[in-house]
């Protein structure tokens, strides 16, 4: 059978993993509309559909002290009804041209994921577009969804995991933004009116803060006409915000949530590097090797392939706007959390002592670069990729550069980062469960605000 | 911002995925190609050559259902113990080699099937398929590789089932609606069961159900038919088939008493509803059924359009969220509704409002046009599982081990289209007759 020529993805992700020296990554084209909206795109016709990510910079960390969790409202009220159409014309409209259409916020901004048969890409850019410039933040939405918010929040409060997640955020960031959780709290939501949320979308919806990354059945002049008519109406700038950046938190701390569940549920982490640091792949390749997903980390190997002490142990790099972070988890029996506590503070010393060694580093480095575009299957998920290289200016040749930033980390490289980074006495753990003899812990209450 | 466990060895004991897996995609446009093997093994290819990644899955007719007595467990047991090594590679090399590799592994056990899949790039499909079919037929199980594994899995159990109140009252439910089948029993195993499997056990297990005449390979990604073909017959082709059992075929009797489950935890904040009905599975249903089956569940809870959303959260403003599902095994399933109140709602009027729309479908029936508008939808769908490398590659090899065959799978999209409102009324007579289902009620304790 014959294979068609390679589309856009296609050529891309050839670059992607037979890396150096054969084609540029030429596969994402810059669409620019009369108006000045920017989005990159591969071209992909395959199949007949289309996915569209879009982030607009500044999210939930800008929400104002009383008024935690309004991006995040803004966001869920978004498909609940926009200009004629109230929300159950709204979402019937989705559903009867399955059109799949999210709003989200996270910290450092907010944005949405689209994904539409190509048949029916008018309507789909026609709703997102009603979306984003006139939603109509009826009262009945509202208090529907704020309903639903409330609900989860009060949910997630007895979620062992959640728990021990918030509370490690909330005592790690005492005085910023990211220690407050970006859904906020049933109280303040409720305090949130529909002047409140206008007014978010009117400061933060500027074309100055957008960008876009579409992938799928779509030509560039196609593109180009549903670009200018879906985000050219949207103010220019958007309004002055600002947040700090926080100092990386350099107290270790020992904490325990008493709670009477079978098995403890363990948070753990210290600083970490932010993306634009030079050091960021050496970090990488240092927490695949102490920490990361495959059964091959040293965590996994000690706690669980040797002492079946845990189901999964692991951590990442969580690169925030404002701070670099290095967080984890684990779960295990409650008579066992000193020892797996033990354990997690010896590998960290040792890895900075010691280092990685050779096979290890050409592992993780090998891993890491030929993993990344096996995960690049689906036209979300480049999609994504596409605002996210945008966001952090990383270029449209970034997965070359990226295999060879990776491939040029030294065993010298990866032990001055460990020692940069690590440090078992800075490890700040949150502890949620019934653990049995444990020392040095500050108890806190589930309720602790 | 957090970062997800590790998930190999994952339990997909969430009725949803199983749900999902009802809901198979059209494979005709991707040209699947199949052959067999003189030894059994069926493989199956499925072209995706968006990313230069290939996926192989390869699927075993055996599952949690084939747990023996007093062994509730082992099926998923031996999936752990499968990463720790063969007479020619040591414990954990696989899972080195494919990480080395770029590569991407899991595996999973449901209660008709286990999984084994790995994602690397297409070039190393040869080094995968050496290794996966290397483990087919010559695993060292040892008691010392089995202590530190039954640890581990009693450790998932507890981050799975026993820290989460929801989880185990869906335990109990199924032991309940599943009168005699082993659908009655978790994949992951009872407790006090667990603590008890050995690797004797383990080894049984392997040597009864695992074997080329009882698995199905499947193959996706940037591959063609005759290279597929040609390393099948290298790695896999050699290993000898052995007799397998039949399933033990226990069917369900006629459940004739509704039955009321109701729990309170310290660790919930709302109460949860839900309504489950004995349906018929894959085998019984054949084709027709379960089609109309998956219309219904679409039709009363598949979305904000979808009717118990627009009655109970839009309408009556009574629940927070609502839906339906159907999910059929092989040789049994379920028809379920659910629902979370609105805090100060009683769980009863929640309750009698559910069941009034049920009624109603009953009494009043279903329009051309609902269903017509869902049949779009699920169509749309299946192209939407057509978007990523392993999710035709999952739906064919779900559905394979579950008993269909490729031609009805791959015609899923015309079947649905051929669905009518009065078969789905006939399903809907079937499911909801005497109104026999197993009610369960997730309450939070009382607080001072």
């Amino acid at each position: 059978m014959r294979r068609s020529m390679p589309q856009g993805a296609l050529a891309l992700l050839c670059v992607l993993v037979v890396s150096l020296g054969i084609a540029r990554a030429n596969g994402i084209v810059e669409v620019k509309s009369p108006g000045g909206v920017t989005a990159w795109l591969i071209e992909d016709h395959s199949l007949p559909l289309i996915a569209l990510q879009f982030s607009f910079d500044g999210g939930a960390a800008l929400d104002p002290p009383g008024q935690e969790g309004r991006a995040s409202l803004v966001m869920d009220l978004l498909d609940e009804g926009a200009g004629e159409l109230d929300s159950h014309a709204f979402k019937n409209r989705l559903e009867d041209l399955s059109i799949r259409l999210g709003f989200e916020a996270s910290y450092d901004s907010v944005g949405g994921a689209m994904r539409t048969l190509s048949a029916n890409a008018d309507a789909a850019f026609d709703l997102l577009r009603l979306a984003l410039t006139s939603p109509r933040f009826d009262p009945a939405a509202i208090e529907r969804v704020k309903t639903e918010v409330a609900t989860d929040l009060r949910q997630d409060a007895e979620a062992p995991k959640v728990i021990a997640n918030q509370l490690w955020w909330r005592t790690a960031f005492p005085d910023h933004p990211y220690g407050r959780r970006s859904a906020g709290s049933p109280q303040s939501i409720g305090k949130l009116g529909t002047a409140d949320l206008r007014r978010f979308v009117d400061e933060r919806f500027g074309r100055d803060k957008l960008t876009i990354g579409v992938v799928g059945d779509i030509t560039p002049e196609r593109l180009q006409a549903l670009l200018e008519r879906t985000f050219g109406s949207l103010p220019a700038h958007a309004a002055k915000a600002v947040v700090a950046d926080t100092a990386a938190f350099g107290e270790g701390a020992l904490l325990v949530v008493n709670m009477p569940i079978p098995q403890s549920v363990v948070a753990f982490g210290e600083r970490g590097i932010k993306r634009d640091d030079p050091d960021w792949y050496v970090a990488l390749v240092m927490n695949e090797i102490l920490a990361g997903s495959g059964l091959t980390s040293r965590l996994t190997a000690e706690i669980r392939e040797k002492r079946g002490l845990a189901y999964g142990v692991g951590a990442g790099l969580s690169p925030l706007r404002h701070a670099g972070i290095l967080y984890g988890s684990v779960a295990t029996r409650n008579d066992r959390v000193g020892d797996v506590l033990e354990i997690l503070r010896s590998e960290w010393r040792r890895f900075r002592d010691d280092g990685p060694t050779p096979a290890e580093l050409e592992a993780a480095r090998t891993y890491l670069i030929g993993s990344f575009p096996l995960g690049l299957d689906t036209t979300s998920r480049l999609a994504a990729l596409l605002v996210s290289l945008q966001v952090e200016g990383l270029g449209m040749d970034y997965v070359e550069r990226r295999a060879a930033a990776l491939a040029a980390v030294t065993i010298d490289d990866v032990r001055r980062v460990a020692k940069r980074l690590l440090d078992p006495d800075r490890l700040r753990i949150v502890i949620v469960g019934a653990p049995k003899g444990l020392v040095g812990a500050t108890e806190m209450a589930v309720d602790d605000e | 911002m957090v970062p997800g466990l590790p998930v190999r060895a994952l339990v997909w004991l969430l009725i949803g995925l199983v749900l999902s897996f009802a809901v198979p995609a059209s494979a005709k446009q991707f040209d699947v190609d199949s052959f067999t093997l003189a030894n059994g093994l069926q493989v199956v290819v499925v072209p995706f050559h968006r990313a230069p990644a290939v996926t192989q899955m390869l699927w075993y007719k055996a599952g949690a259902y084939d747990d023996p007595p007093g062994k509730s467990g082992i099926a998923h047991f031996l999936e752990h113990l499968m990463f720790r090594g063969t007479k020619e590679t040591p414990p954990g090399e696989f899972s080195r080699i494919v990480s080395q590799n770029g590569g991407r592994e899991n595996a999973s056990t449901s209660p008709d099937y286990t999984v084994f899949f790995q994602t690397v790039a297409a070039d190393r499909l040869d080094l995968v398929m050496k290794l996966e079919a290397e483990r087919m037929h010559d695993l060292l199980i040892t008691e010392d590789k089995a202590t530190p594994e039954r640890e581990v899995i009693i450790e998932e159990r507890r981050s799975r089932i026993d820290n989460v109140p929801a989880a185990l009252l869906d335990e109990q439910r199924d032991a309940v609606l599943f009168l005699n089948s082993h659908y009655r029993l978790p994949a992951i195993g009872w407790l006090s069961e667990m603590r008890g499997l050995s690797a004797d056990d383990a080894r049984r297990f392997y040597a009864t159900w695992y074997a080329p005449n009882n698995a199905v390979l499947v193959i996706a990604g940037d591959v063609d038919l005759a290279r597929v073909r040609a390393l099948a017959e290298t790695y896999y082709g050699p290993i000898p088939p052995h007799p397998v059992p039949v399933h033990e075929a226990l069917a369900e009797p006629a459940k004739v008493a509704a039955t009321r489950l109701e729990m309170t935890s310290g660790h919930v904040a709302s109460p949860e509803w839900s309504r489950s009905y004995l349906a018929p599975g894959y085998i019984e249903a054949g084709g027709k059924l379960a089609d109309a089956l998956t219309v219904l569940a679409e039709i009363l809870g598949g979305g904000e359009s979808a009717r118990l959303y627009r009655s109970l959260v839009i309408d009556k403003k009574l629940a927070v969220s609502v839906g339906a599902g159907y999910g059929p095994y092989r040789g049994a399933g379920s028809f379920s509704l659910y629902a979370e109140p609105k805090d100060g709602v009683s769980v009863a009027d929640i309750e009698a409002a559910i069941m009034a729309e049920i009624r109603r479908v009953l009494s009043e029936g279903i329009s051309a046009a609902e269903v017509d508008r869902v049949k779009n939808r699920l169509q749309a769908s299946a192209l939407y599982s057509r978007d990523s490398l392993s999710g035709v590659a999952r739906i064919i090899g779900a559905s394979l081990v579950a008993g269909r065959s490729l031609e009805e799978i791959q015609a899923w999209p015309e079947r649905i289209g051929a669905v009518t409102p009065e078969e789905i009324m006939a399903a809907a007579r079937q499911v909801f007759k005497d109104d026999a289902g197993v009610t369960a009620v997730l309450l939070p304790e009382k607080r001072s």
